[in-house]
């Protein structure tokens, strides 16, 4: 038999009907759902007169637009409240679980996927949200939708697709202290530029791979979009089977390791052709930081804020000035020189417990810097609130003088009150600099956790290799 | 979905390179919970002032540009969000073409579900027409879906690719849930075959169960 690459293996065993010169019908396993895209698929499936097909299969949760704070007061936001009484209305009437803001399983949906089991290796797996890429970590197919789709998900549990080109990236050797999962994806995104990976699905894999923690795995997988990829995926291995077992919703004893067996055999064979191949070494990635207003204009820590001119394309010259006129930057102006106004450790990329441990003990004993005029931890679920409380975190963020919140994808899209000023900048644990993006005329630096924390004690970017603390998540 | 076949419409060149879909409709306006109206916001934070004045400086504003319903774009255009508001502001601003070099893959799908046509051309081609849309005031294209072709009024005319398949969906403007449905034996066929992803394993641990308020 032909060897197959992964992404290959779990597309063949997902087509429910295929025919020359059309997009072959494709069954999806698990299907995501938030307040933000779903409320028009809903209304759509309604007008039709169409039933949820397979409510069991979907999963929803409250995430986009719910506060961080004081969840029990009224929620003024009109149109919020419109959307998540849409949501609770919509999974009530069609059986689908749903996670409401007062769940203790509530939180981020690319961040409660994963902990409850639900997200499993060999699965298709579609949110309407861009970095549903997150699950690939665990060797699924795993994308983002439009709502048209959403509907189409609901109404027949499948999609209609072409298969899509594939794209290995090998990042060989190991990472240097003070090196995060997130500064090895800025980098490849750094490397292949905002579209490198557009129309391909990404397998990941190589030493520094191998060595991530499920929560690195699943930083790495969220910004493959940022890479312009369709999906990125990570082959399920033995840090993947201990992260799984015991999750709620997977199977338990004989049946777990039977399901062992089979994500097993998930792997890429040997020999497999892969459409482009990219490779980097761990050892020459340094703490990134993003510079300009998408995740490909990063850079090191130890570099400078780049001159438009030295772009060759002047397309790229014109985009450059223009985001350094944006981002209030000067060229040549050196990384750790640039202030920051506010810190925020959150998000789908970077949310996690390994994520928040890490950046407690960057910050363990010091205080944010008396320039800072906000810094915000928002952990990605409740769960991993609740497990971060009982390690101490919240005290040690708190003590050095971070607030301490609720979970929701928070400051990262600000949907809901927390939003960074006009004018003001940030170092974000996030995943889109985009304008506007934390809040209008806001200025966005995609950083690790680690040093996002750093900046907030110092007031300005620094090397976190320089601190000297075990910081790797 | 509104069939599409042919459309001749004023040319809006916008010149700007990775346009992602925040830019298009900005998060304030991923509350809404239906798919008109979009039009007003598209481009919302470059297209107004404070006050929602709007800004002399941007090309949406600019009186000649006014009744546009061809968008020339650059490269790697709606990358972002998967946000499906972004082709509703599109269409409802009055755009049903768009031309560019590359598309991000989630907009491009977006915009057949839409009844928008997104024409892809060589990025020198591209050069050429923001050059005439430029220069030529009332530069007008005629997008000719069943022929593949795009052209002006001096004869010019350029062929583009597109998907034989997309192609027929959106001359026809069929549903794509009705034509999917015409496979429900296939459906059931593969969730009977009890396909292990087909599953669904209860929940064992009750304490997780989820919590209703």
């Amino acid at each position: 038999m032909t060897p197959r690459t992964m992404y290959r293996k779990i597309w063949d065993a997902h087509v429910v009907h295929e025919a020359a010169g059309e997009p072959s019908l494709i069954y999806i396993d698990r299907h995501l759902v938030h307040e933000g895209t779903s409320p028009q698929a809903f209304a759509g499936l309604q007008e039709a007169g169409r039933k949820v097909r397979r409510p069991d299969l979907a999963f929803a949760v409250m995430d986009h637009s719910v506060p961080t704070k004081n969840r029990h007061l009224p929620i003024l936001d009109e149109d919020a409240m419109g959307q998540f009484s849409a949501l609770e209305r919509n999974c009530r009437e069609s059986g689908i679980t749903l996670f409401d803001m007062f769940s203790h399983n509530q939180g981020i949906v690319h961040v409660i996927g994963p902990e409850l089991g639900i997200t499993q290796p060999g699965q298709t797996i579609v949110c309407g949200d861009s970095h549903t890429s997150t699950h690939g970590a665990f060797g699924t197919l795993a994308f983002g939708i439009g709502t048209s789709e959403v509907e189409h998900v609901l109404a027949t549990q499948c999609l209609s697709q072409y298969a899509s080109k594939t794209m290995h990236i090998v990042v060989n050797g190991k990472r240097a202290r003070g090196v995060s999962a997130k500064d090895i994806i800025l980098a490849i995104i750094g490397k292949i530029g905002i579209a490198g990976g557009t129309s391909r699905v990404v397998e990941y894999s190589g030493e520094a791979i191998r060595a991530l923690s499920m929560d690195g795995r699943m930083t790495v997988c969220n910004m493959s979009i940022e890479g312009g990829a369709r999906a990125g995926m990570i082959a399920p291995d033995d840090t993947t089977f201990a992260y799984m077992e015991g999750r709620p919703y997977v199977p338990r004893g004989k049946a777990f390791q039977e399901a062992v067996e089979r994500w097993k055999a998930l792997a890429t064979d040997p020999g497999a052709e892969f459409d482009a191949t990219v490779t980097l070494e761990a050892s020459k990635i340094s703490p990134q930081v993003t510079w300009g207003t998408n995740p490909g204009m990063v850079t090191g820590v130890t570099e400078r804020v780049p001159d438009p001119g030295s772009f060759r394309e002047a397309d790229d010259q014109k985009a450059a000035a223009r985001a350094l006129e944006y981002m209030g930057l000067k060229a040549g102006t050196p990384v750790v020189d640039i202030p920051v106004d506010r810190v925020f450790i959150g998000s789908c990329t970077n949310s996690r417990l390994n994520d928040l441990r890490a950046a407690a003990r960057v910050v363990a004993g010091k205080h944010v810097s008396k320039n800072l005029k906000e810094a915000l931890v928002v952990p990605g679920s409740m769960s991993i609130k609740a497990n971060a409380e009982a390690e101490g975190l919240d005290k040690i963020f708190r003590d050095a003088g971070f607030e301490w919140r609720d979970a929701g994808c928070s400051m990262c899209i600000a949907m809901n009150p927390d939003v960074l000023p006009p004018g003001e900048r940030a170092a974000s644990t996030s995943n889109r600099n985009f304008e506007g993006r934390q809040g209008k005329d806001s200025r966005t630096h995609l950083v690790s956790p680690i040093m996002a924390a750093a900046a907030a004690i110092a007031g300005h970017f620094v090397d976190i290799r320089e601190w000297n603390v075990d910081a790797t998540e | 979905m509104k069939p599409f076949s042919t459309h001749t419409g004023l040319v809006l060149p916008l010149d700007r390179i990775n346009v992602d879909t925040d830019q298009m409709v900005p998060k304030q306006f991923l509350k809404l919970r239906t798919k008109q109206g979009f039009g007003r916001v598209l481009f919302y934070d470059w297209r107004y002032l404070p006050g929602e004045k709007p800004n002399p400086d941007f090309i949406l504003n600019q009186p000649r540009y006014r009744g546009a319903s061809v968008l020339l774009a650059r490269a790697n255009f709606g990358c972002g969000s998967s946000r499906e508001h972004a082709p509703w502001a599109v269409a409802d601003y009055g755009f049903r073409v768009l031309i560019a070099p590359s598309y991000a893959d989630i907009f491009y799908n977006n915009c057949f579900k839409n009844g928008i046509l997104p024409v892809t051309l060589p990025e020198e081609k591209i050069d050429g027409l923001f050059k005439r849309a430029e220069e030529e005031v009332g530069y007008s294209l005629m997008a000719d879906l069943p022929n593949q072709t795009v052209s002006d009024a001096h004869g010019r005319t350029l062929p583009f690719e597109i998907d034989k398949f997309r192609k027929h969906v959106l001359l026809e403007g069929l549903d794509d849930i009705g034509l999917t449905l015409k496979h429900e034996t296939a459906i059931t066929a593969y969730e009977q075959a009890r396909h292990p992803s087909a599953t669904m394993y209860e929940p064992v641990d009750a304490k997780y169960s989820p919590k209703q308020q």
